[in-house]
C-alpha cells in the first residue's frame, strides 16, 4: 500500500484504509496538550464558541510548565484560568507546580503516550513523542479549543524524508548531536510540511533520551513530525510507562519517500547552532574561541536524566568559569528526584551551578536566566532565534550537555576533551 | 474578498519569537500583542503599519513556536494579509483558523517591493501590484480550507463537522 509510517498512524486515526500524501483528512486524537501560554486561549475559544463539555476528560494533558512558578501576576492569571477549567471539566491530567515538569518530557514519562498514538498538542515541540513511534506534532490554540470540543483534527498528509542512521556515534556524541548535524545539512525548511523518518542500523545505539532529543528538534527542519522505527528500545519503555494498550506501527516496504539520506553516525562530531537559527552549525573543533555568561543545562530537547549524568560526570570535581552562570533545570519532579538521589544535584552544587525547580524558565526568554544586551549563552534547548533567552541583543548557542557542561567550566565554547 | 494596502518587507525565516517576543506572551489580548508585534525584527512596524498594509516575506514566514499570538499580532495590527513565498506548517494552520488572510506565491514574495500598493483578489486568484502594474497569479485553497475560511474560522465551524466535507 505504499504508506509511510507516519501515513499509517494517520490512515487508522482517520478510519481509512489507505491515505495519500497532500489528502485533507480529519483525524481522532488519543491525547490533546496545552500549556499555560496557549491553554488560556484555547479556552477562550472553547468558550466562546459555546463548547459545553470535553470531548473526554483522560484524553486531554494540561501542563502549566512555562511560566511557572508564575513569574509574574499576569503569568498567574493566565494559570489561573487553565486552573479553573480543569476544575469545571474534571480534567484528569493536570500539572501544576510542584506536580508539573517540562510538558514534553512529562508526558511520555507520565504514559500518557506510547507508540502507535495520535497527539495534538498546543506547543510546536509536541513532535518530541515520535520518538515512541507516535504521530505527534504541534498546532495552535484554536486546534487545541477545536480538539477538545470534538476529539478530531483536520489534517494535510505529510510525504516524508527517511534517514537511514548507521554506525556506532563516538564520545561525547548525543542525539543532540545527531540532529543539528541534520539541521545544519538540511536547513530550516529542508523538511517542510513533512515527516522526518528515522530508521536504520545506528538506532540501537541511541538511547531513549537522544530520540526524545532528535525528535524534539524535527520542527527545527521544519518538519510536520519525527518518527522512530519501533525497536526493543521502544517495547522497553512502553512496558516501563504506558497506561494504555499501544500499537506498533511500520512503514510499508514499498512506502514511497521525497529523499533518502543515509547518516553515518561515527562520522558525526559534537554540534553547535550559532546564533540566530539552529541551521548555522558548526563542529566543536571548527568553533574558535567563543566566551560565554551563561549556560542553561534543561529544557524538552535535554533536562531528561541521561542529560544530566553526562553534566555531572564532566562537572564532578570541577568549578564553573568565575565569568559563567551556569544554571540547570530537570525538566520533570521525577527526573529532579532521581537527580538527588543519584548525587548529581550535590555535584551541580559543589561546581557552583544553580539548580531550579522544573520549568521552560529560561528556554524561551520567561523567566530563570535571562540574558542582558550582548550577553552569550551556550544552552541545550533548541532555538537561539534573535531574542529568544532575552534582549534581542544577546546570543545563544545550541548544544549538547556535554558541550554546555565542558563550556561552562572552560568559560568559552569547548569540548570535554580539552578540560 | 480582496487585501488592499501597501507592502512591507521582510525576508526568510521571520520566526514566531520576533513576530511576538515570548516575554509579552503573559497575556493574550490582541490589542497588547499587536503593540510588540515584529519589535525585535523592526522596532518601527508599529509606527509604520496602517490598516490594510500587506506583509511580505520569503521562505519559511511563521517559524518556530506554535503561539497563536504570532497571527493575533498581526491580524490586530491591521495587517490585511500575509503573502510569503512559504510559510512554516503549524503559522499556516493558525492563520486558517483564526482567519487571517495568507497566500504562499514565490514570485510575488520576490519581485514586490517595500512600500508598493498591492491587491490580493482571492475570487480571481491574482494578485497586484499596482504600484509596478505587475500581476501574480496564485493557486485557490483546497475546498475544505475554503470552508474553514468561509465560516470565518475554525471553531465557527463547530457542530457543522467541516471534516466531513472533505
Ligand atoms: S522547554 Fe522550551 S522548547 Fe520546550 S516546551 Fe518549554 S519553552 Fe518550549
Amino acid at each position: 500500500m505504499k504508506m509511510t509510517m507516519t501515513q499509517k498512524i494517520l490512515a487508522a486515526h482517520a478510519g481509512k484504509e489507505s491515505v495519500r500524501a497532500g489528502e485533507l483528512i480529519t483525524v481522532n486524537v488519543d491525547m490533546v496538550l496545552g500549556n499555560d501560554i496557549t491553554a488560556p486561549v484555547a479556552i477562550r475559544e472553547f468558550e466562546s464558541a459555546g463548547a459545553s463539555e470535553v470531548f473526554d476528560r483522560e484524553k486531554i494533558a494540561l501542563v502549566m510548565d512555562h511560566f511557572t512558578p508564575n513569574k509574574d501576576i499576569k503569568a498567574a492569571q493566565q494559570c489561573k484560568v487553565v486552573r479553573e477549567f480543569a476544575k469545571k471539566h474534571g480534567i484528569v491530567n493536570f500539572f501544576d507546580t510542584g506536580r508539573v515538569g517540562v510538558e514534553h518530557a512529562l508526558l511520555p514519562e507520565q504514559g500518557l503516550v506510547g507508540p502507535g498514538d495520535l497527539v495534538i498538542g498546543a506547543d510546536s515541540h509536541t513532535c518530541t513523542y515520535g520518538a515512541l513511534g507516535a504521530f505527534s506534532t504541534g498546532v495552535g490554540s484554536t486546534d487545541m479549543a477545536y480538539a477538545m470540543a470534538t476529539g478530531k483534527c483536520w489534517l494535510k498528509v505529510p510525504s516524508a524524508i527517511k534517514f537511514v542512521l548507521t554506525g556506532k556515534p563516538g564520545k561525547w556524541v548525543s542525539g543532540k548531536d545527531v540532529i543539528l548535524h541534520i539541521i545544519g545539512k538540511i536547513g530550516v525548511d529542508g523538511a517542510l510540511y513533512k515527516s522526518m523518518e528515522f530508521v536504520g542500523d545506528g538506532l540501537k545505539y541511541l538511547s531513549i533520551d537522544d530520540r526524545f532529543a532528535i525528535a524534539n528538534m524535527a520542527i527545527e527542519a521544519g518538519a510536520k513530525n519525527g518518527i522512530f522505527a519501533y525497536d526493543n528500545v521502544t517495547e522497553e519503555y512502553a512496558m516501563a510507562h504506558s497506561k494504555r494498550p499501544w500499537t506498533k506501527y511500520e512503514a510499508d516496504p514499498d512506502a514511497e519517500y521525497d529523499e533518502v539520506y543515509t547518516i553515518d553516525l561515527s562520522t558525526i562530531k559534537p554540534t553547535v547552532a550559532c546564533p540566530h537559527l539552529p541551521e548555522n552549525t558548526k563542529t566543536i573543533d571548527e568553533i574558535g574561541d567563543i566566551l560565554i555568561d551563561q549556560v542553561v543545562i534543561g529544557s524538552c530537547t535535554n533536562g531528561r536524566l541521561e542529560d544530566l549524568r553526562v553534566a555531572a560526570e564532566i562537572l564532578r570535581g570541577r568549578t564553573v568559569h568565575p565569568n559563567v552562570r551556569c544554571i540547570i533545570i530537570p525538566a520533570t519532579q521525577k527526573i529532579m528526584r532521581q537527580a538527588i538521589e543519584e548525587g548529581l544535584v550535590s555535584i551541580f552544587i559543589d561546581a557552583g551551578c544553580a539548580v531550579s525547580a522544573p520549568t521552560c524558565g529560561p528556554c524561551l526568554g520567561g523567566h530563570m536566566g535571562i540574558l542582558a544586551d550582548g550577553e552569550r549563552a551556550v544552552s541545550t534547548t533548541n532555538r537561539n532565534f534573535v531574542g529568544r533567552m532575552g534582549h534581542p541583543g544577546s546570543e545563544v548557542y545550541l548544544a549538547s550537555p556535554a558541550i554546555a557542561a565542558a563550556s561552562a567550566v572552560a568559560g568559552r565554547i569547548a569540548s570535554p576533551d580539552e578540560l | 474578498m480582496n487585501a488592499k494596502g501597501r507592502a512591507i518587507k521582510y525576508g526568510d525565516n521571520v520566526d514566531t519569537d520576533v513576530i511576538i517576543p515570548a516575554r509579552y506572551l503573559n497575556t493574550s489580548d490582541p490589542s497588547e500583542l499587536a503593540a510588540h508585534c515584529m519589535e525585535d525584527l523592526d522596532p518601527d512596524f508599529r509606527k509604520k503599519v496602517k490598516p490594510g498594509d500587506i506583509l511580505v516575506a520569503g521562505k519559511n514566514f511563521g517559524c518556530g513556536s506554535s503561539r497563536e499570538h504570532a497571527p493575533i499580532a498581526i491580524k490586530a495590527s491591521g495587517i490585511s494579509c500575509v503573502i510569503a513565498e512559504t510559510f512554516a506548517r503549524i503559522f499556516y494552520r493558525n492563520a486558517i483558523n483564526i482567519g487571517l488572510a495568507i497566500v504562499e506565491c514565490k514570485d510575488a514574495a520576490e519581485k514586490i517591493r517595500e512600500g508598493d500598493e498591492v491587491e490580493v483578489d482571492f475570487g480571481a486568484g491574482a494578485i497586484v501590484n499596482h504600484t509596478t502594474g505587475e500581476r501574480f497569479n496564485i493557486e485557490p485553497f483546497p475546498p475544505f480550507i475554503q470552508s474553514i475560511i468561509k465560516a470565518g474560522g475554525l471553531m465557527k465551524t463547530l457542530g457543522k463537522d467541516a471534516g466531513n466535507e472533505v
